[in-house]
């Protein structure tokens, strides 16, 4: 049930291309779909219009009605032309040549420039700067303790501007202060606001005009709909916003949000948060988002990650153990660790064209960090022989495990369960072209498809 | 215009479209200038349908909303703009019809669940509702069930503690269900009408923080018989398609029995509630109009549709 971009192309252009041959009317017939589908990924709908007529085009000049497989070249072009929308120069925090620099967080209620400034604040230290932190949030209740919680957490400074001159005026002393203690960037947090109102909008710009601000930064939730580019374009308009910060990127909203603001407004993505904490931020990639939003998943990033993660040592040898049939319940709870160092597996799965519909059908995720101790406890408690061979484990050593691991015995059987299936899982998977494989595999679409864009 | 809405126009209606208008993007406001020119034709059933889309109904939603106008258009013989105009308003209408939207509130003591996504307006939410239940005399109790954000609790306490309402919390990172049973034990020892949970935001992609929802579900039925009789799922009026993904998890894991729609003051208006309501049986309830602690209203169909259309006749 969770309709992809890709299934309904693929839907469309199946039948396109089992004809073979395009007429006009097919082509329009596709790009309906394509606008179809860009209105469910949240693309704004002037937007997805406007983009239709770009593919048009582009379609009818690159001679995509003679070709033979007419459907995935359409859909190649569609690819093509999100990303280069997407795209652009790469953009990322500059330092001014003359300290301190200054970012100035801003977007609506709930978005997340608290977090976000933390986590702004870790990217920049380390850079190798000593950034501080501004809460200029004095509206909403306790959100001064939120800011000064989180930094604390990770020793980032926070100071509280004084308002008896005005919200401005204070945060213009606080970045002096900041600068005088030696901060070189400094992040300011502010206060939730509609776009809509006027006396809070007049107060950014009041910020804006007493402070030097290097970098005006709009924090967006990729969960946003049509509005996006109402709010962005009145932000930047009333205020001046150079970028955007797209969070919540680790849920499974498609993203709209981030072509609709770079095709109306010119804004372009930055960051990305893809989680609550304050490590979880990640640069942006205009191939994956565009790829989010057609709803391929994200395999290079998945690749990445697991390169990355799990050093080359450890999977060798377990996958030697693995092709050796060797495998033992000792790798397994490694094997589990190595797959929450990917990152939670939501966000794995989410990476993964079809991730979601297995995690559904799956029904339960990857454990937790304390689940994973409940797990080592369990296989702990094994002697080496039942390590290796957990067949043999029967009701009464399932007691005695459980009794030393303080668990339950259906907490034992589970993870023998768990075991095995791994185990058999593996087998096609083993080998030295097994990570490729492995890729190979994910890139394939939903339900057999063939890959629908080659590389 | 007629007013279908029978007269009662609640306060927050008032204030929206005025709003929208100084936008000139009232769905209403455009389409009475399409209308103007003339019959229904393709070229403005298809504007209605954008229309429609970008107040985040959805593209399936707002197609079936449109299809339903031509068919009525024909049916009634609908001609002049604000013939036109009245059809689709009674189309939008009637897709919100015939649902309980009342909020039910009988236990001894209460208890009404809180969820959904991160900064969706939970909190706040809790804070009004508690500000109504004390208003209406009765005695509520809230219990701090976020324990994972930083500074939660300190924002409830700031926001209900003034209200004379008390709170029930733990440490940070504390497990939610403890807090929620110490809150139910406390209800009932203080002899408190209602208990107000407010949760941690949590995507509804998180299995093991679902979980955890659940299992604070589970300790409320546990220890009061037919509760939670209200699990509220809170839904960002600026949301959109997604809307319908947290709608579809969130029921499952709380047993959702309304939905409050948050940040109507805003220039969003949420249009997906029309397919959270058909899909998932699930009346909204609630809207959110503001951050202070009395912009909490009944959610009014009627209303809403103007609101979404626009429609200063009304
Ligand atoms: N304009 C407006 N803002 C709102 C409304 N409801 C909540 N907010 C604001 O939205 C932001 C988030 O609200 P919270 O109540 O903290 O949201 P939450 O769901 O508890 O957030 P987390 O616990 O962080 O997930 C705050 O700045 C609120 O003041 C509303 O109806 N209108
Ligand atoms: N899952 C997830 N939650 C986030 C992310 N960024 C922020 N949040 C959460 O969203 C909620 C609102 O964030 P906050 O920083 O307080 O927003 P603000 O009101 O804009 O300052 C909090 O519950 C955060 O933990 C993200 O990238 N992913
Ligand atoms: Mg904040
Ligand atoms: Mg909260």
């Amino acid at each position: 049930m969770f309709d992809t971009l890709t299934d309904k192309l693929g839907v469309a252009f199946k039948h396109l291309t089992a004809k073979g041959r395009l007429t006009a009317e097919d082509v329009e017939a596709g790009l309906r779909e394509v606008r179809l589908a860009l209105l469910e990924a949240d693309v704004n709908y002037k937007v997805a219009r406007e983009f239709v007529e770009r593919v048009r085009d582009r379609a009818v000049g690159a001679d995509v009605l003679q070709s033979l497989t007419p459907g995935q070249q359409v859909i190649k072009l569609v690819f093509g032309e999100l990303v280069e929308l997407l795209g652009g120069e790469d953009q990322a925090l500059s330092y001014s040549p003359e300290p301190p620099t200054v970012v100035l967080l801003v977007g609506l209620q709930g978005a997340g420039k608290t977090t976000t400034a933390v986590k702004l604040s870790l990217l920049v230290r380390g850079e190798g700067h000593r950034p501080a932190l501004v809460a200029a949030d004095l509206r909403r209740s306790a959100a001064v303790e939120q800011l000064q919680i989180l930094a604390a957490e990770h020793q980032v400074p926070v100071l509280v501007p004084e308002t008896g001159r005005g919200l401005a005026h204070g945060v213009a002393a606080a970045v002096q202060a900041a600068r005088r203690q030696g901060h070189d960037v400094v992040l300011v947090d502010t206060s939730g606001r509609l776009h809509l109102d006027q006396p809070l909008m007049d107060e950014l710009a009041e910020i804006r005009s007493a402070v030097r601000v290097h970098h005006s930064l709009l924090v967006v939730d990729a969960m946003t709909g049509q509005e996006a580019v109402r709010v962005a374009g009145s932000f930047k308009e009333q205020v001046g916003v150079d970028g955007i910060i797209l969070t919540k990127l680790d849920g499974d909203a498609r993203g709209g949000a981030a072509l609709s603001m770079r095709a109306a407004i010119g804004l372009r993505v930055w960051y990305c948060g893809v989680g609550e904490r304050p490590r979880d931020l990640e640069p942006f990639h205009p191939e994956r988002m565009a790829r989010r939003i057609l709803g391929m998943g994200d395999v290079l990033t998945l690749i990445e990650r697991s390169q990355e993660q799990i050093s080359e040592e450890e999977a060798v040898s377990a996958q030697e153990r693995m092709r050796e049939g060797r495998l033992t319940l000792d790798d397994f709870v490694t094997q589990l660790r190595q797959l929450r160092r990917l990152g939670p597996l939501e966000s794995i799965l989410g990476l993964m064209p079809g991730g979601r519909e297995l995690m559904r059908a799956q029904g339960s995720a990857l454990p937790g960090e304390a689940e994973l101790r409940r797990l080592e406890a369990i296989v702990l408690s094994m002697t080496p022989e039942e390590r290796r061979k957990p067949e043999t484990v029967d009701s009464s050593r399932r007691r005695r495990i459980a009794r030393g691991s303080g668990t339950t015995p259906a907490e034992v059987s589970r993870l023998i369960k768990g075991f095995e299936q791994m185990r058999s899982m593996m087998k096609g998977l083993s080998g030295a072209g097994g990570r490729r494989r492995l890729a190979q595999e994910l890139l394939k679409t939903p339900r057999g498809r063939t890959p629908l864009i080659g590389g | 215009m007629s007013d279908p809405g029978g007269g009662r126009r609640p306060r927050w209606w008032r204030r929206l479209p005025r709003r929208l208008d100084r936008l000139g993007s009232g769905l209403g406001h455009q389409l009475r200038a399409r209308l103007a020119h003339g019959a229904v034709d393709a070229a403005t059933l298809e504007e209605i349908f954008e229309l429609l889309v970008a107040s985040d109904c959805g593209a399936p939603m707002a197609e079936e909303l449109v299809q339903g106008l031509r068919e009525r258009a024909e049916r009634e013989r609908l001609r002049a703009p604000a013939e036109l105009l009245a059809g689709l308003r009674s189309e939008m209408e009637s897709k919100l019809g015939g649902r309980n939207r009342e909020l039910r509130l009988g236990g001894t003591p209460g208890v009404w669940l809180v969820a959904g996504v991160n900064g969706s307006g939970k909190t706040t939410t809790v804070a009004k509702l508690a500000a109504r239940i004390k208003a209406q005399g009765l005695t509520p109790l809230v219990a701090a069930g976020d324990t994972f954000r930083a500074a939660a609790q300190d924002q409830l306490r700031r926001l209900v503690e003034p209200l004379g309402v008390d709170v029930v919390g733990h440490r940070p990172g504390a497990d939610p269900a403890a807090v929620v049973y110490d809150a139910m034990e406390a209800a009932r020892a203080r002899r408190r009408d209602l208990v107000l949970v407010d949760t941690a935001g949590r995507l509804h992609t998180k299995d093991n923080l679902m979980q955890e929802l659940a299992k604070v579900r589970r300790v409320i039925a546990a220890s009061i018989p037919d509760q939670p009789e209200e699990s509220l799922l809170v839904l960002d009026a600026y949301v959109g398609a997604n809307a319908l993904a947290q709608a579809r998890a969130f029921s499952e894991v709380i047993g959702a029995t309304g939905v409050v729609l948050t940040k109507l003051d805003g220039s969003a208006r949420g249009g997906y509630v029309f397919q959270v309501e058909r899909e998932l049986d699930l009346p909204v309830k609630l809207v959110g109009t503001g951050e202070g602690s009395d912009d909490l209203d009944d959610f009014d169909p009627a209303a809403y549709v103007s609101a979404l259309l626009a429609d200063e006749a009304v």
